[in-house]
């Protein structure tokens, strides 16, 4: 087996196979530690913003400081945490799901990482000289005022792992179009890929305009242009459209591929096939396209008046409709099935109620009159945290705990699974469902003290309590992960007896995945060879050699290279001798991409002697 | 609208009471008891929204419950395979058409109330204000009247009162709670909202959009008075003589101070237009010092002494050549006597 071969080598022959790898599960991988070490700097960072606000007037941290965490706090999250760990789990999951060895582009899959990766590490370097602080939506023209090089680092870090992002999205598209198994038609296509699919269609046109935002922003601030600056004629109002043209779908491609995971993982353990499997599909694709359509609702108090106001109010509140339709689908799947209850069904059940009062309070907040009092304040904090931590995060723990055997080969175990998931529920709701009333009592968000006397004591302590709840079962899930990793039960092929094609490989898997094509009889095709069949899936192709891509230093070396030009853009302002690491990180890049071009790279052969040695 | 307040009066008085029960917050601050008019309506949506959410969040749960109760795996049925069901139309259909008309049912009356609060064709014949926001104060102009004050705005009780609003520097929020909900203070364009109090009081506002350090700290209130004590006191506050030297000798010395020391390059008495910083013309009266503080004196000095300490990253901090305690103290007792009209926060029932 390919685990024991890897046991064999030192640590530096593992850390550069890593650093060079295109390989898309080794890539997951990567996306799964980087996103899951920014999610616990992002966690300190919400511990240290609840400590502020465990007592009214409290000076744990200085008001400048306290909106440095705010905001990095925001930004790690939603950019560095969530979106890197569904894309690491798309990574590693998609390409096993259609029945393909890699994805299309292997070697864009590597820079996307890396690029997404130096961006987070940028950014987070800001802690040493000044962090941003105008709120993760870092409005103009308060982020233009913000002295410091703060923003600068938000605006290049962002623009580093934003490419990077947009990179996967695209890769995603063409993999999903172009390399799925004989048999894989589009409506046999497991709702996790379809997620991956639409969530990379929604990074496709997001994330441009996000990019562009930046852009105007890099040029106000270090170029002297005035895109935002309304002294001179610039319009602040327009870096907040293009923030939210890009920020609304964000929600969906963070929800999206969380709903995904919720559709693979209740199946499984219900053991029935997903209910409305069509309707299912269809939802997906109206929330994303409904998604781009409401941008405004974060904006019904910018004065933009009561004809857009109503419009996007209207808009908003449609996107219950298809969001209730995957509710009852969920439910209806659950009816009549079978239902075992483990770590990974425990937080995909938690998943429904929660994330049931993140889209109630959605609608809510749709209604436009009722926004003016919800908007900005501790209840629209409450309500993106049901949906994000009440929705992406559990999905992404469930997600975890389910695909943990297939990655790693190992089982998590369910004592420790039980402990963390317990711990960590219950803080959710104490720290959030306080806060809808906490916004509704009158207090605003990004608010550094509250003040004595002003009935928002009790509520703010449940709140800081429910943290520290939230922290623990965290601690709890990495001792878990610690734990597995040296006594944890060895996993078979399919421990879940689930349903789709990742499954009837070996976990984890060889790094060509399949040895041959699988050929795919219908939607669930291992359900269908294990209630039909010899519970083997059928192979669509004689045993061959396989054509691999090889390994590559040159992503890596070409991230570097941005992220030096990156530090010299920031830091050009104040001396003209740092446009040498603007063009000599440029240098760096622009040549490792004529390497890139210019060098054949054909991959290599994995010959038909080899397969049949590896055989079991 | 008015046929549905009518029909779910009952329910409505009957949720506002567990509301009560359940404890909504401070009076006067919360939004959750309305005393003016954007408040009430944004209230009723709050609580039709509400109650049309928690009805499908009950029949969520209703199904779930039983799901799991049902159908978790049974003991000596582990082999048991359920029957794969692929769909049920008629169900997909219910469950798609009823959210329809649930949220059609909330866009009738939202559009409604959108365009009511939006309604600005009696501006010209209301009090209108010109506000302006600044890191971290609020600067109040009253159209017509030769008035201006900051940080407390005195409106009469039962009319419209129209707010121009204009940023100086960055985005703030302007947000009374209890009167009304918040529109944001744009530096580009001039936003125009109204206010209606149903009650004398004074009322908790706060800024809502992230301003700077002290974001937090620019706290105002809105004074909401009988329109014949909101005319006394417009007269009071246009009668006052900025020229005029205050009687005890302590004070006189701290008129002079408060001059000599530039705070007068920043700070007008009288109705000047100037806003560079927030005008003091019955600085006395005022319900707090620097938004926040006590109105004593020697919160006054303390702020005098050191506004950096109290709201960080201010505008005042190193505006003025540093002062003695000694004369801190005497500009504080100046500025603590300009009390202009005997309608004040306190009569108000601060």
């Amino acid at each position: 087996m390919s685990t024991a071969t890897t046991q064999k080598r030192g640590f530096g022959a593992v850390l550069w196979d890593y650093l060079t790898t295109v390989d898309h599960k080794k890539v997951g991988i990567l996306y799964l530690i980087g996103g899951g070490f920014f999610f616990l700097l992002g966690g300190l960072e919400a511990l240290i913003i609840r400590i502020q606000l465990i007592t009214p007037e409290n000076d744990f941290i200085s008001a400048g400081l306290y909106n440095e965490m705010i905001t990095m706090h925001g930004t790690t999250m939603i950019f560095l945490a969530a979106t890197p760990l569904l894309f690491g789990l798309m990574n590693y999951v998609m390409p096993l799901q259609i029945g393909a060895r890699d994805v299309a582009f292997p070697f864009l899959n590597s820079l996307g990482f890396w690029l997404f990766f130096s961006g987070g590490i940028l950014l987070n370097l800001s802690w040493f000289t000044g962090a941003p602080d105008a709120g993760w939506t870092n409005y103009a023209p308060l982020s233009l005022q913000s002295p410091g090089h703060g923003v600068d680092f938000y605006v290049m870090g962002l623009q580093l792992s934003g490419a990077g992002t947009l990179m996967s999205g695209i890769n995603f598209l063409v993999t999903i179009v172009t390399m799925r198994a004989p048999g894989m038609t589009y409506m046999r296509m497991p709702l996790f890929t379809w997620t991956t699919f639409v969530t990379s269609i929604l990074t496709l046109f997001a994330f441009p305009a996000l990019t562009v935002g930046l852009f105007l922003m890099m040029f106000d601030r270090m170029f002297g242009t005035a895109f935002f600056d309304v002294a001179l004629g610039g319009n602040s109002v327009i870096w907040q459209h293009l923030f939210w043209i890009f920020g609304h779908p964000e929600v969906y491609i963070l929800i999206l591929p969380a709903f995904g995971i919720f559709s693979e993982i209740i199946p499984t353990f219900a053991k029935k096939r997903l209910f409305g499997y069509t309707a299912m599909v269809f939802a997906t694709f109206m929330i994303a396209f409904l998604g781009f359509m409401v941008w405004a609702h974060h904006m019904f108090t910018v004065g933009l008046g009561p004809v857009a106001n109503s419009i996007f109010a209207i808009a908003t509140m449609a996107i219950a409709v298809p969001t209730g339709i995957k509710i009852f689908n969920w439910l209806l799947t659950l009816w009549g099935g079978s239902i075992t209850i483990n770590s990974a069904m425990l937080w995909t059940l938690a998943f429904i109620p929660s994330f049931t009062i993140g889209g109630m309070t959605g609608v809510m907040l749709g209604s436009a009159v009722a926004d003016y009092q919800y908007h900005d304040t501790y209840f629209v904090v409450a309500h993106f945290h049901y949906v994000i931590v009440g929705g992406v995060v559990f999905a992404i723990l469930a997600a975890m705990h389910y695909w943990w055997p297939k990655m790693f080969g190992r089982i998590l175990h369910e004592g420790l699974g039980k402990l963390a998931f317990w711990t960590f529920f219950i803080g959710f709701h104490l720290t959030f469902f306080i806060q809808h009333f906490l916004g509704l009592m009158g207090m605003p968000r990004r608010y550094w003290v509250f003040l004595e006397n002003q009935g928002l004591d009790t509520g703010n302590l449940i709140s800081t309590i429910g943290a520290f709840f939230m922290t623990f079962g965290i601690i709890v899930f990495l001792i878990n992960i610690v734990y597995t990793a040296m006594k944890g039960e060895k996993a078979p092929a399919d421990p879940w007896d689930a349903r789709t094609l990742e499954w009837s490989i070996a976990s984890p898997p060889a790094h060509y995945n399949f040895k041959q094509m699988p050929l795919v009889r219908g939607l669930d095709p291992l359900w269908i060879e294990k209630s039909e069949g010899n519970g083997k899936i059928t192979p669509a192709e004689p045993l061959d050699e396989i054509h691999m891509p090889n390994s590559s230093i040159l992503p890596l070396i070409m991230t570097i290279g941005f992220f030096i030009a990156s530090y010299g853009f920031i830091y050009q302002v104040d001396h003209k001798a740092w446009l040498i690491a603007v063009y000599g990180g440029m240098a760096i890049a622009i040549g490792s991409m004529l390497i890139r071009s210019l060098k054949d790279d054909h991959g290599h052969h994995i010959t038909k002697e080899e397969l049949e040695r590896e055989a079991d | 609208m008015k046929g549905w307040m009518g029909k779910s009066k009952a329910l409505f008085l009957f949720t506002m009471l567990a509301l009560f029960l359940a404890g909504c917050g401070k009076e006067n601050l919360t939004a959750l008891e309305p005393k003016g008019y954007g408040a009430d309506k944004s209230m009723e949506l709050i609580l039709l929204t509400t109650i049309i959410m928690v009805g499908v969040f009950l029949v969520v749960m209703l199904i779930y419950v039983i799901a799991l109760i049902r159908f978790r795996k049974k003991k000596g049925k582990e082999d048991f395979i359920p029957k794969q069901v692929e769909g049920n139309h008629k169900l997909e259909t219910i469950w798609t058409v009823i959210p329809i008309i649930l949220v059609l049912i909330i866009s009738v009356p939202t559009v409604i109330a959108t365009f009511d609060l939006a309604d600005d064709t009696q501006a010209s014949e209301s009090i209108s204000v010109e506000v302006t926001g600044n890191q971290y104060w609020w600067h109040f102009s009253y159209d017509g009247e030769e008035v201006v004050t900051s940080q407390d705005l005195y409106i009469p009780t039962g009319e419209r009162v129209y707010l121009n609003m204009l940023s100086s520097d960055v985005i703030h929020s302007f947000w009374v709670p209890s009167i009304s909900g918040k529109m944001d203070v744009n530096p580009e364009n001039v936003n125009t909202m109204y206010l209606e109090a149903h009650e004398e009081g004074v009322y908790w506002g706060k800024c809502a959009e992230l301003c700077g350090p002290s974001h937090s700290l620019m706290d105002f209130k809105v004074i909401a008075v009988s329109p014949e004590e909101y005319d006394q006191w417009v007269s009071d506050m246009q009668s006052v003589d900025p020229e005029a030297v205050p009687e005890d000798a302590v004070a006189q010395e701290g008129q002079e101070l408060f001059e000599a020391n530039s705070c007068v390059a920043c700070h007008a008495i009288g109705s000047s237009p100037a806003a560079t910083g927030p005008n003091l013309t019955n600085f006395g009266d005022r319900s707090t010092i620097a938004g926040i503080l006590e109105p004593t004196k020697e919160n006054l000095v303390d702020w005098i002494m050191d506004p950096e300490s109290i709201k960080p990253g201010n505008k005042m901090t190193g505006a003025y050549p540093s002062i003695s305690e000694e004369e801190a103290d005497r500009i504080a007792e100046y500025l603590m006597q300009l009390k202009p009209s005997e309608i004040t926060p306190e009569s108000a029932g601060n």
